[in-house]
């Protein structure tokens, strides 16, 4: 403890998320090994990594760029897409190591190139209308994909937005996109390990790029936008950056989230993941890449856990969500939490300090929470 | 302070999930399907009815005992793989799902790599029986419905221009289109050019109507769900066309649209296995429990394919002399080895002698019903 006190507070929390993940993937090696993995939790592996790298990367839209994105979903959906049809393709040619990886790099690159042609008009906008239009973006992607169809037979590839008959397929076709049944008989892949190293390269871009001049930047546009562009940063170029960059990795996450599947249906990539991915995001406090993780991990196997509930499962959801968001960011809540903290660790003076600074206002509260630059950091980082 | 808490919090989660099957002397089956959501009706009924099934099955006494273990999946396939997986950790041998297709797709995946039976009430896609050789439907295949209509519709001369309107979004939809398209081919029917709908835009069906009577179409063909299909009596009847309505298994249900005129459904023909207000005694008994158990529900095609998923399961585990104690796996080959042998047939509410071939498909003889009088009346 006396160690870590002297390290850089950036250094030590860094070290902390990176190493979270790798005991995280420790913990599950042992548990499969000793054969008391169950089913249920193997199978939730790998959507929980998803969903971490959905959360990571969305905290740099909106913990870090401070803009509410509501289409974090179809950049998601995009790299989906384009990874699984290159690896059902060209990628059923290639040996599995070479399909995954060119899979990964595409669906990421997809999403990217979506997140480019949807970040270039829109980010122009900013607060409930950027949301909006990030939503309906989102919509969008989703109606297209719902409405293609691809299929190939020994003519060549067909293509169409209408239906499958209008391909004109040969008996010897096959289709390779079915519209609303999307992607069928995907070759299942999911490999834990692989999460974990696509989580791990994730934190370490979204990290240096938080801890870099441009992170500085992206901060800076945050808190004030005025000031920033007075400062002569290109507010465009640095939007963009994040927001790009957040949608590669929602890519990725994309590709990895449906290789676990035998199917892929653009549905499922709707604005209810959005804003679901939004929840863990705001959950473990915006701008708080662990509290994200911690938080994706929590809602990804809170559903589940609560199958005993049967039909009022759902119901139950909510009302811990409620009461976890209220316990997490509710401004009475955050000061009788930290009163707590400081009186086991007997620091009464400081305490009060704290206080002070819990009961301004709960905007203020957020803002404080994320940025590393402020004179309150050490009370937060504390109570995390 | 907080992360601690959190690391051994999660800890915990993790911890529970770690559990051990228990042995059990009945057959445990296992059932997945939307139970919450805006499909919800759907797994409701089917596990409703397969609850009435397995009742009666124990209350026979025999070897045969049945444990029912239901799981709701919203229609999400991610949800129905994990429904799926608690299932299996809860020592599930045979699957009697999933409800709904898509989720299907991604569970039979899992239970192809398993060798669990699956035995599906009501996902009708030709994609999951073709999934593996441990799937099998209770229902009609889409292609089969397509199919059959054509047949049907060119046997008793019911038009000679037929219109279609169809749900492009929608798998069930396009998937009995494709082939009643075939088929139509084959038996000489006059077809126009089907006009499309989605579900975002399923609220005003006006223009596809509009356009089926401009082409001057004397029977309209629809192979979609009773709910859009109540726009389109609707939008019918508002512009003075009179037309003949061919409608499939989906249509069932026409009769009970809250807030729709069911003196519109007067002359709507379909073929469906299943009607409710039939009089044969298994039938009769079936609607008696059904509507005791859910207060006063009439029970629809879904809940009468879920029993006879759980009657077809027991008469199988019957005759292939399965056990309690026996692993998913064995149990799926004895019960394959049973179902597709020639001379396995049931009964079911949903047909009289269902059989299976090894594809998975079921082959039963649908029948036609038109609505006369508010009420299903043989065709023939």
């Amino acid at each position: 403890m006396a160690n870590n006190k002297k390290m850089k507070k950036t250094t030590r929390s860094n070290l902390l998320m990176f190493g979270f993940v790798i005991v995280f993937w420790a913990v599950i090696q042992v548990v499969s090994l000793t054969g008391h993995m169950t089913s249920k939790l193997n199978g939730l592996l790998i959507p929980v990594c998803a969903y971490i790298i959905m959360a990571i990367s969305l905290n740099l839209v909106v913990g870090f760029l401070g803009e509410l994105s509501l289409g974090h979903a179809a950049f998601m959906s995009a790299g989906a897409f384009a990874g699984i049809f290159f690896y059902t393709t060209v990628g059923a040619t290639l040996p599995k190591a070479a399909a995954l990886v060119i899979s990964f790099i595409l669906g990421g690159a997809a999403a990217g190139l979506f997140g480019i042609l949807v970040g270039v008009p829109v980010l122009r906008l900013s607060g409930d209308y950027l949301a909006i239009v990030t939503l309906a973006s989102g919509e969008i992607l989703k109606n297209v994909l719902s409405a293609l169809y691809i299929g190939k037979d020994s003519t060549g590839i067909h293509f169409s937005l209408k239906d499958q008959f209008s391909l004109g397929l040969k008996p010897d076709g096959k289709m390779l996109i079915k519209g609303a049944m999307g992607i069928p008989g995907i070759q299942k892949f999911s490999n834990f390990t692989v999460g974990v190293i696509l989580i791990l390269i994730t934190l370490a871009f979204i990290v240096n790029l938080k801890n870099s001049r441009a992170g500085r930047a992206i901060t800076a546009i945050r808190d004030d936008e005025i000031a920033a562009r007075a400062t002569g940063l290109n507010l465009t170029h640095y939007k963009l950056l994040a927001f790009v960059s957040a949608a590669v990795f929602a890519g990725i996450a994309g590709v990895l989230y449906a290789l676990n599947y035998s199917t892929l249906v653009a549905d499922k990539f709707d604005y209810n993941l959005s804003i679901n991915v939004l929840v863990m995001v705001v959950l473990g406090g915006m701008g708080n890449i662990f509290g994200g993780m911690i938080a994706a991990i929590l809602l990804t196997i809170l559903p589940e856990m609560l199958r005993g509930f049967s039909q009022y499962r759902m119901f139950i959801y909510s009302i811990v969500l409620i009461v976890m968001m209220l316990f997490n960011q509710a401004p009475a809540l955050v000061a009788w939490r930290q009163r707590l903290v400081s009186k086991v660790k007997g620091e009464d003076r400081k305490a009060e300090e704290k206080v002070e600074t819990a009961d301004a206002s709960y905007f203020e509260e957020m803002k404080s929470k994320s940025n590393e630059k402020t004179g309150n950091e050490e009370s937060v980082k504390e109570e995390k | 302070m907080k992360k601690v808490l959190s690391i051994v919090l999660t800890g915990a989660l993790a911890a529970s999930f770690v559990m051990s099957a228990s042995a059990a002397e009945v057959i445990k089956i296992g059932g997945i399907g939307p139970t919450t959501g805006p499909a919800g009706i759907y797994g409701s009924s089917v596990q409703n009815a397969m609850e009435i099934a397995v009742e009666e099955v124990n209350a026979l006494d025999g070897d045969i005992q049945f444990e029912l273990m239901f799981e709701d999946d919203t229609h999400d396939a991610e949800t129905s793989v994990n429904a799926y997986n608690t299932l299996k950790d809860k020592g599930m041998q045979i699957l009697g799902g999933t409800v709904t297709t898509v989720p299907c797709l991604a569970v039979g995946a899992e239970a192809v790599a398993d060798n669990m039976l699956c035995l599906t009430p009501s996902a009708s896609s030709q994609d999951v029986i073709d999934l593996g050789d441990n799937m099998f439907q209770v229902c009609f295949t889409d292609p089969n419905q397509g199919l059959a209509s054509a047949d049907y519709i060119s046997q008793q001369g019911l038009g000679t221009k037929i219109g279609v309107i169809y749900n492009s979004a929608d798998p069930y939809s396009t998937g009995i289109l494709n082939t009643f398209l075939a088929e139509a081919e084959v038996v000489g029917l006059e077809v126009l050019e089907p006009q499309a709908f989605t579900d975002d835009n399923s609220t005003d069906l006006t223009t596809q109507v509009q356009a089926c009577k401009d082409a001057g179409a004397d029977l309209i063909f629809l192979p979609i769900y009773y709910t859009p299909a109540s726009q389109i009596l609707k939008a019918a009847d508002d512009m003075d066309y009179d037309v003949k309505f061919f409608g499939v298994d989906g249509m069932d249900g026409i009769l009970s649209v809250e807030g729709f005129d069911t003196s519109l459904a007067e002359g709507v023909m379909l073929l469906t296995p299943f009607v409710a207000t039939s009089t044969d005694e298994a039938t009769v008994a079936f609607v008696e429990k059904y509507k005791e158990k859910t207060g006063g529900q009439i029970p629809n095609q879904f809940a009468a394919d879920g029993y006879d998923v759980v009657m077809t399961l027991y008469k199988a585990c019957t005759e292939a002399g399965v056990t309690a104690d026996m692993a998913p796996s064995d149990v799926c080959e004895a019960l394959k080895a049973v179902l597709t042998s020639g001379d396995f047939s049931v009964d079911g509410l949903t047909g009289e002698g269902m059989t299976w071939d090894a594809s998975g498909a079921v082959s039963k003889a649908p029948r036609g019903m038109v609505i006369e009088n508010g009420e299903y009346q043989p065709m023939d």
